[in-house]
């Protein structure tokens, strides 16, 4: 029982690569281990990272293969053996097996009589195979970015590889990465360990050897000890709390190998600036987390993580130089802050001109535009057709000053923020709330977690924003393929969706749709593509099962909230028994009604001929329940239209076990499928139930 | 509370000693690199917007010629002027430029030396190397690389060039890109670039800073680049510099393909003045641009001639050092 050990010293690896870079490693290893059946029975892989090393531990490793039996079929009989004495056939096929002559059997096939053997395989050392297959490993690890970096261009990989550990206990594996050959020895932190060579006794020591040399190389440590300090920091200001941050806190995780914290502090004058360009400076510039008091708006602290560790003189230089930075920053912010306000945002629409949206489109000013005229439609169709009420006036003046804050400078230096930084200078510069607000939540929903603007006519513009871009793309071929998507459509689609779902809007994906202003081909394809985007929300944001999602936008996909609502109730009743059955039975009718289209049976009316009583009785249900559940289906009280439909089944299951559909008789065929045919269709206005799959 | 942290600093930082003037900065790299096999050139006396755009990077980096050089490079970024008034922008900066070609295997840790160079205790200080990816697409030039933060600042970019003028490095170089100014500032603590001490008067012990030798040129060449630069002529000027530019890589691509010219016809033909020839014109262009004289549609058009210049220049100037 051995324990394997790799490391692979890099210079720094980008953060944003590194956790799924060790876990590939991690994979690889254990499938590699497994397929050469080098895993013991206690066998467990545990993987480390830090910006400067990938690695690998494995328990349990077997030292050889165990040796396997292995059958070798080799010339027909009749060639190997003439009058029962081998031939120089049988002489070669034995050598070849390693056996003697006595020890070939025969075998038979299906094709005929054969010599055969049983050998015995040798296992190989783990050392010799780890050390063919290991490299190949590691260079197949994926990054999003690659470089090159030795004369002749041999291999690629996220940044030069530096060292190589590579043991099985106190051995080192005889390997060679990219020019570098493994040994026993890692190094330590760059600077608190002067980067001196660290050589590991055992491979299962590595983590306590590297601490020992100030790495801490598991990633969960380092997370959990970021975390306390960043709580033990804010404790020493009184009612303060950090702002969590998950994204920040792996981030900062993947930028050292030895963390500390330090709390910093800034002017309270640059408190005045809006909160969201602070935290921006802080957290997207800096890598800063912020800080809050105990009302919850910000404290002028900022806590910064560091990759050393150091005396109290140290902290105070490098307490000192951070805060420099942040002040910097923001003086910086402040100016281009009160420099925009020369230029209100109603007196910028004009530059817009200068603006490109897309080259082949025009400019932002093009693009505002096009979602001034989509916004009226979608404003005709609220207003007229569903009665809803927002201040169309107020929503348009949006709409038109939306893109403005793209020349401004501090959007020019904050590009995450636009539409932020819109909404507050909207706000700033006296527009009024409703402006303001929906310029400022205009971009949201920014992901499926995010949640959609908070207002009316920011939901209206943030519709019309997004399927003015999807039209326009696709209308200069600029759609989606597989996974590619440069334009983002998919998350602009996503975004329409969500807002649809979530907003109580009674706009349904075509309204939306034409209200973009595709015609013809055109218009189907951008309605199939937020179909598309419907299904994933369903599925992939909603979580309900995939043949529900089928199931229900099969009987409809225009309407989001009223597709959620039907995927609801057929889930709830998905599992019941009675449902089951009519699934199934569905499933049978739409067979039926295929063998007869292939057969060109003709479909009748369940009047034209004499039915058997099973079928009658089928006909009486159905005919009874249909406009029941018909006039459910028009409430939308998909629950109680599911449990009627549900109580279908005794009639069905009557019907299939006795009655044969496809009669002889063409007249009594015929009114068996106009049976069926009207049962399919009157009961598959909620979802189509033969989607769903019945275990 | 922010003032007693910084006397606090002060005091730590006084038992050290004084630290470096902005040209005694220069002298300690350039020593420094000088010292490990670097050659020291002057700046590159055509304006340029980066170290990279010098010929003695974009073009010594094509090819197989190992090469180690270090350089001073006033950068000029006309859009980036702000009359002198902003105390962390200025329309020239000046970048310490470094090639290494091909990079040792200890380049990280030479420039962490470095850094000892000019009075940086890495004990006191918390450094990082963050993932930062360089490219000029008009060069058709990109690598990978990092900024490397000290205490939250960024003070060099160091770059793995991977492509340029649109072709494979091979071998590739380190490109590290000091900012000579931000240093500066961290070494002596000053707020603004202008306080920075540019010399000391060994006699006088009178200190001469950025601002007594920088502020009048940011300053008149802010307003020439935002008010005075006549675009009409401008444009002339970029027309007339492409044209020869043009006519001259017409030329070399006739005279470096023809398999009947010798090879020293070949080597003597004067690439390094067609390129500083679209030098000028990626110049003119920042002008213009400063003037906001491109609009949108020209936009795109104007960068694709700039880069047809330079990336034909490198192209050509691959195909002459094999001759």
């Amino acid at each position: 029982m051995s324990d394997f050990l790799l490391e692979i010293g890099l210079e720094e690896v980008p953060a944003r690569m590194i956790a799924s870079a060790e876990a590939e490693l991690g994979r690889r290893v254990n499938d590699l281990l497994t397929r050469e059946r080098l895993l013991g029975p206690a066998a467990g892989v545990t993987t480390y990272s830090t910006p400067r090393r990938l690695a690998v531990l494995v328990h349990d490793v077997l030292a050889t293969q165990a040796d396997t039996e292995e059958k070798l079929t080799g010339p027909s009989w009749k060639v190997a053996f003439k009058d029962d004495a081998p031939t120089a056939a049988a002489e070669a096929f034995a050598k070849k097996a390693g056996v003697a002559v006595s020890a070939l059997e025969k075998v038979t096939t299906p094709k005929g009589e054969y010599v055969g053997t049983t050998f015995t395989r040798n296992g190989r050392a783990a050392t010799e195979l780890l050390a063919t297959e290991l490299p190949k490993e590691v260079l197949g690890i994926y990054w999003a970015k690659n470089m090159y970096w030795r004369a002749g261009k041999p291999e690629r990989f996220v940044r030069p590889v530096r060292w190589l550990v590579a043991m099985l206990d106190a051995k080192v594996i005889d390997l060679e990465i990219a020019g570098i050959a493994a040994g026993n020895t890692s190094r330590g932190h760059r600077i608190l360990h002067a980067d001196h060579p660290v050589v590991l006794p055992l491979a299962k020591s590595y983590a306590e050897t590297l601490r020992s040399a100030k790495v801490v190389v598991d990633v969960a440590e380092r997370r959990q000890s970021i975390r306390k300090a960043l709580d033990a920091a804010t404790r020493t200001v009184p009612g303060a709390r950090w702002r969590e941050d998950e994204a920040l806190v792996e981030t900062v995780v993947h930028l050292t190998e030895w963390p500390t914290i330090i709390l910093g502090e800034f002017e309270a004058e640059y408190l005045a600036l809006p909160e969201e360009v602070l935290v921006t400076v802080m957290r997207d510039h800096q890598k800063y987390f912020a800080v809050e008091g105990a009302d919850g708006k910000l404290a002028p602290h900022f806590l910064a993580v560091l990759n050393t560790q150091v005396d109290d003189a140290g902290r105070d230089i490098i307490r000192h130089g951070n805060a420099r930075v942040l002040r910097a920053r923001f003086k910086d912010a402040r100016f281009f802050w009160d420099f925009d306000q020369k230029t209100p945002l109603a007196e910028r629409v004009d530059s817009l001109k200068a603006v490109t949206f897309q080259k082949e489109l025009g400019s932002y000013h093009w693009k505002t535009e096009g979602n001034l005229r989509v916004t009226q439609n979608l404003e005709a169709k609220l207003l007229s057709d569903y009665g809803v009420r927002f201040d169309p006036y107020r929503l348009k003046t949006a709409v038109r000053l939306a893109k403005t804050d793209l020349t401004t400078e501090l959007v020019k230096e904050f590009t995450e923020l636009q539409g932020i930084i819109g909404g507050l200078y909207a706000r700033t510069q006296g527009l009024g709330e409703v402006v303001a607000q929906a310029i400022y939540d205009q971009y949201k929903p920014a992901s499926t977690d995010d949640a959609i603007p908070s207002t009316i006519e920011g939901r209206v513009l943030g519709l019309a924003d997004r399927i003015q871009t999807i039209t326009a793309m696709f209308s200069i071929g600029n759609a989606p393929t597989g996974s590619k998507d440069p334009f983002a459509l998919r998350r602009a689609a996503n975004a329409i969706v969500k807002i649809l779902a979530e907003s109580g809007l009674p706009l349904t994906l075509g309204d939306v749709v034409d209200a973009g202003g595709a015609e013809g081909a055109a218009r189907e394809q951008v309605a199939a593509f937020l179909r598309e985007r419907l299904h994933f929300y369903l599925k992939d944001v909603r979580g309900y099962a995939y043949d529900v999602v089928n199931a229900v936008l099969a009987a409809g996909a225009d309407d989001v909230r009223d597709a959620i609502a039907r995927a609801e109730a057929l889930t709830a009743v998905r599992g019941s028994d009675d449902f089951a059955a009519i699934s199934a039975a569905f499933k049978r009718i739409k067979n039926i009604l295929r063998q007869a289209e292939e057969k060109k049976f003709a479909i009748g009316s369940a009047k034209d001929a004499k039915l058997s009583a099973e079928a009658q009785q089928l006909d009486d249900a159905a005919a009874a329940l249909a406009p029941e559940v018909a006039s459910l289906r028009q409430i939308r009280s998909y629950n109680e239209a599911l449990a009627l439909i549900a109580t279908l089944r005794p009639n069905v299951d009557t019907f299939f076990d006795e009655v044969m559909v496809l009669d002889s008789d063409e007249k009594l065929r015929g009114a068996h499928l106009g049976l069926i045919d009207g049962v399919l269709r009157n009961f598959s206005t909620i979802a189509d139930f033969s989607e769903i799959v019945v275990s | 509370m922010p003032t007693a942290t910084k006397s606090t600093a002060k005091a730590a930082d006084n038992t050290k000693a004084a630290p470096l003037t902005f040209q005694e900065l220069l002298f300690r790299l350039q020593g420094f690199w000088a010292a490990r096999g670097c050659v020291l050139q002057q700046p590159y006396d055509v304006e340029v917007g980066a170290g990279t755009m010098a010929p003695e990077t974009f073009l010594r980096v094509l090819g197989p010629k190992p090469y180690r050089v270090g350089y001073a490079q006033p950068s000029r970024r006309p859009a980036d002027g702000r009359y002198g008034e902003n105390p962390n922008r200025l329309f020239k900066h000046t970048q310490f430029q470094l090639i290494l070609k091909p990079p040792p295997v200890n380049v990280q840790e030479l420039y962490l030396e470095s850094l000892e160079s000019i009075g940086i205790d890495l004990g006191q200080h918390d450094l990082k190397f963050e993932e930062d990816n360089w490219e000029w697409p008009a060069g058709g030039a990109w690598g990978v690389g990092w900024q490397v933060m000290l205490d939250g600042l960024e003070i060099t970019q160091f770059t793995y060039f991977q492509q340029c003028g649109g072709l494979d490095l091979d071998p590739i170089c380190a490109e590290l890109t000091y900012g000579l100014e931000r240093i500066a500032a961290f070494l002596q603590d000053v707020d603004s670039i202008y306080d920075i001490i540019w010399a000391i008067d060994p006699d006088t012990g009178a200190p001469v800073t950025y601002g007594d030798v920088r502020l009048q040129e940011e300053l008149q060449f802010s307003v020439y680049n935002f008010e005075f630069a006549d675009v009409p002529k401008l444009w002339e000027h970029f027309n007339m510099y492409e044209a020869e530019a043009q006519a001259l890589l017409t030329q070399a691509g006739e005279l470096l393909k023809n398999e009947e010219s010798t090879a020293t016809e070949k080597r003597r033909f004067p690439l390094l003045a067609t390129y500083e020839l679209a030098l000028k014109c990626s110049h003119l262009f920042n002008l213009l641009d400063a003037r906001g004289a491109i609009s949108v549609t020209e936009r795109v058009g104007v960068i694709g001639r700039i880069r047809n210049l330079v990336v034909g220049v490198a192209k050509a100037y691959a195909l002459q050092q094999a001759a």
